[in-house]
């Protein structure tokens, strides 16, 4: 859970950030963004806050949060794994690193693991797909990815 | 002392993947302790398209080309090459040894049949600096064109260059062109289209990272032909790079006075913003895009009125592909015949792929459009690794199709793929060896498209789901043997009946199987067998008694001790209740002992043959 403290300072943050893009014609994705950039995922508080401050509907912000598979409304693990499903990955055997991945993490794709430090979930395509099969952690790709691969690079974050 | 090499590291997705950054610090070091900081410049470029030989790095003005730099070589290249001036022949891709690797590897064509247009700076320039745009005739078009040119030539000049969208569907863009400069409205914009939804495809990545800046002067081009002095470049989230280098771009142009009130001392103004997506395959198309971009649920429209009419916040809107506009700076400097000596006569210029899968040659490759696919897959690409044999190519993504090896001499253009199925897409080009199962990845399109449907539409919503559900039990085994009509006659109904193009398309990748793997499809429904080895309940482990050592390193691997045997003591067994096929034993074994039956049910043991 975040401190307090902090979370009053993420929405005064976010009612900034509000009223700094007034003057854009159609903003509430852009603002979301940032929304899930401070408090890392969109919870219903937060969208009530977002609705409440930009003056529309709480339901038109909850339809946007919820169509767009970017935006999270659960909170994440310390790191995130994002296993690439598209379909040079596929070719190259993508699911069975995702099997892999369940395996050693025993958690399913969309969970966090219990410690909290994992949360595992699929994306098509990173842009890599010549290092086919891919995934990241966090902000690090990882390329030709094996059963070992997975292994190695699961250690580097265990510590 | 004065500059004298400027050193290119790559720095695409693919080359920081395999760490070119730790590369680049080797060399920043070894750069500044040589005390070489005054004379070579470390420049971070976009990809510059041998994905598979990164980390790669260019050195100007000699042209040495090294591949597969490790951190460990930064000092080597430093001092010899950057201080003595003896490049470093065994890194280099001529060297002997490396060409002789690339020629062994068909590496060569990989660089000598490519013609780059839309790519020429990509790689070549630091995308982060506008000068080195400019100094490479950056902004030339854009000065010619609202100084010397009226909106009628301009896209006269578009419509004769027979330039078609890179986007996917390939319309006339000087008709698009054309519509929007014809509504009377005091507000129009422009829109680039930087989604890029299609899983396995890059090639709008690698421009945006590469060469913002060409995009950037398209669009202006085209305010100015069409009388928009607004722009939105809506990318994908999933862009970060993309999206700032854009921002940097941006603030750049506008400092030199290319953006923004009154450009080059003119009447005319044109300003841009990005707006980044968030993760919708739907939100690249038109409709879908615009509402996303005015920041609500990305649901398609019906169309007309088109986005030519009815666009952003209901304004006339000019809506192009990243591609598309990529290519706008060249035909306005080099003219309309020009771009139509380059490709077809139906489809002239070039076209960017990105090509990956089971290739030899992975990455960012642009040729002439009218190019075969067999060049494509077996010269650039190399062929197929490991000795295996070609099954098929797919493009155009989760709307596209597969094409089979009899094909392969088809030229790329839109028309000739159409004929075969398929789309010329985006770019994404998926190359598929033997082991690739059809019906497999039918049902992985069709997972795709049931997944992004936004439900608006009851075809593609539920029509999706229904044609994933009948794959999926083909793959398991249970499959019916009327399940090849209920795919057709759903797939009509898709086609005729969806709103927009992603449902309408959604059928394509089942389609053009069914057409060309026919065989595969009755392996799986008939025999209950999948020939690719590939549907896990359609095949079964099992050790070759005669290549079995029982060395009891497979039994340690297998997570469910679904493998007995004693060390020593004979050839292990299988016991396939509970094997769950996940491959762990044939990863291990040291003897290839391991074996993949293409059937559910027992088959004999064939001496030999390794089948069980
Ligand atoms: C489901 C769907 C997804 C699309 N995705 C993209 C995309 O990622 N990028 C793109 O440029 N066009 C995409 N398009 C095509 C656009 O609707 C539009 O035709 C294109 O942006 C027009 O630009 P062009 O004429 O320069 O190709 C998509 C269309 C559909 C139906
Ligand atoms: S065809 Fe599919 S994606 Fe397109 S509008 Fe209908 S439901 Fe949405
Ligand atoms: S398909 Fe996995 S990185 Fe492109």
């Amino acid at each position: 859970m975040h401190k307090q403290p902090a979370h009053n300072a993420c929405y005064t943050k976010l009612s900034e950030i509000i009223q700094a893009n007034r003057h854009i014609d159609g903003p509430l994705i852009q603002v979301l963004h940032q929304a899930q950039e401070l408090f890392g995922y969109i919870p219903t508080e937060v969208q009530q806050f977002v609705a409440q401050e930009m003056e529309i509907p709480p339901s038109t912000v909850r339809g946007v949060v919820t169509f767009y598979n970017f935006f999270r409304t659960e909170p994440q693990g310390q790191h995130t794994i994002n296993i690439c499903l598209g379909t040079a990955c596929h070719v190259k055997g993508a699911q069975r690193i995702v099997d892999v991945l369940v395996d050693e993490l025993g958690i399913h794709v969309g969970e966090t693991t219990a410690d909290g430090r994992f949360t595992l979930t699929a994306v098509r395509c990173v842009g890599a797909c010549g290092l086919a099969p891919v995934m990241m952690i966090d902000d690090e790709v990882y390329g030709k990815l094996d059963r070992e691969k997975v292994r190695e690079a699961l250690q580097r974050y265990a510590a | 002392m004065t500059r004298r090499l400027d050193v290119l590291v790559c720095s695409g997705a693919a080359c920081v993947s395999s760490h070119s950054a730790k590369v680049r610090e080797a060399l920043t070091q070894e750069i500044s302790r040589q005390g070489l900081g005054d004379e070579v410049r470390l420049v971070e470029t976009g990809c510059m398209g041998p994905c598979e030989l990164g980390p790669v790095l260019l050195v100007y003005p000699d042209g040495a080309f090294y591949i597969r730099v490790q951190p460990g070589d930064a000092a080597e290249i430093v001092e010899e090459h950057f201080l003595k001036g003896r490049p470093v022949q065994r890194l280099l891709w001529e060297d002997p040894e490396a060409r002789r690797i690339a020629e062994k590897r068909k590496l060569v064509p990989f660089f000598e049949k490519q013609s780059k247009i839309v790519l020429a700076n990509c790689g070549m320039i630091d995308p982060e600096n506008i000068e080195e745009y400019i100094a490479a005739n950056g902004y030339e078009a854009l000065g010619v064109a609202i100084t010397e040119k009226t909106s009628e030539q301009l896209i006269q000049t578009i419509i004769d260059s027979g330039l078609r969208g890179r986007g996917g569907a390939g319309f006339s863009t000087g008709l698009k062109w054309g519509f929007v400069a014809r509504e009377e409205s005091p507000t129009k914009y422009v829109v680039c289209n930087g989604d890029e939804g299609d899983p396995g495809a890059f090639m709008d990545r690698s421009l945006l990272e590469g060469d913002p800046h060409s995009i950037i002067e398209g669009m202006a081009i085209a305010a100015y032909a069409t009388g928009a002095a607004k722009g939105y470049i809506y990318v994908r989230a999933e862009y970060p790079l993309a999206i700032k280098r854009l921002r940097t771009a941006i603030e750049q142009a506008r400092h030199e006075g290319l953006l923004g009130e009154r450009i080059l001392e003119t009447g005319f103004s044109f300003d841009l913003e990005v707006r980044i997506g968030a993760g919708a395959f739907v939100c690249g198309e038109e409709t879908a895009l615009i509402a996303s971009l005015e920041g609500q649920r990305g649901t398609p429209l019906p169309r007309p009125p088109y986005p030519s009419t009815v666009g952003v916040f209901g304004k006339p809107t000019l809506i192009n592909n990243v591609e598309t506009w990529a290519n706008i700076r060249h035909i306005i400097l080099h003219g309309a015949e020009w771009f139509r000596s380059v490709g077809t006569d139906k489809s002239p210029g070039t076209k960017v792929f990105a090509l990956s899968g089971n290739v030899c040659n992975t990455g960012l490759v642009e040729v002439p459009m009218g190019t075969t696919l067999r060049e494509l897959v077996f010269d650039i690409g190399g062929g197929i690794p490991g000795g295996k044999g070609f099954k098929a190519v797919q493009t155009g993504g989760p709307s596209g199709g597969c094409i089979p090896a009899e094909h392969l001499d088809t030229p790329i253009d839109y028309e000739s793929l159409k004929a075969l199925g398929t789309i010329m897409g985006s770019g994404g080009v998926i190359v598929m060896d033997e082991d690739t199962c059809m019906v497999n990845i039918a049902k992985f399109f069709l997972d795709f498209s049931c997944d992004e449907s936004c439900g608006k539409c009851i075809p593609c919503r539920i029509g999706t789901r229904q044609m994933k559900g009948i794959l999926e039990r083909i793959t398991e085994g249970q499959g019916r043997p009327d399940d090849v009509g209920k795919l057709r006659e759903l797939a009509s109904v898709l086609k005729a009946t969806s709103l927009c193009g992603l449902g309408q398309a959604a059928p394509n990748p089942v389609l053009s199987t069914l057409e060309h793997f026919a065989d595969e499809y009755d392996a799986h429904i008939v025999d209950h067998r999948c020939p690719a080895k590939v549907c896990k309940p359609l095949i079964r482990y099992g050790i070759d008694k005669s290549q079995c050592r029982s060395c009891d390193v497979c039994r340690k691997a297998c997570p469910v001790e679904a493998i007995s045997g004693t060390p020593g003591g004979g050839p292990y067994v299988v016991d396939d209740e509970v094997c769950i096929r996940c491959g762990s034993c044939a990863d291990v074994c040291p003897f290839g002992a391991i074996h993949v039956a293409a059937g559910a049910e027992v088959s004999v043991a064939v001496p030999g043959n390794g089948a069980i």
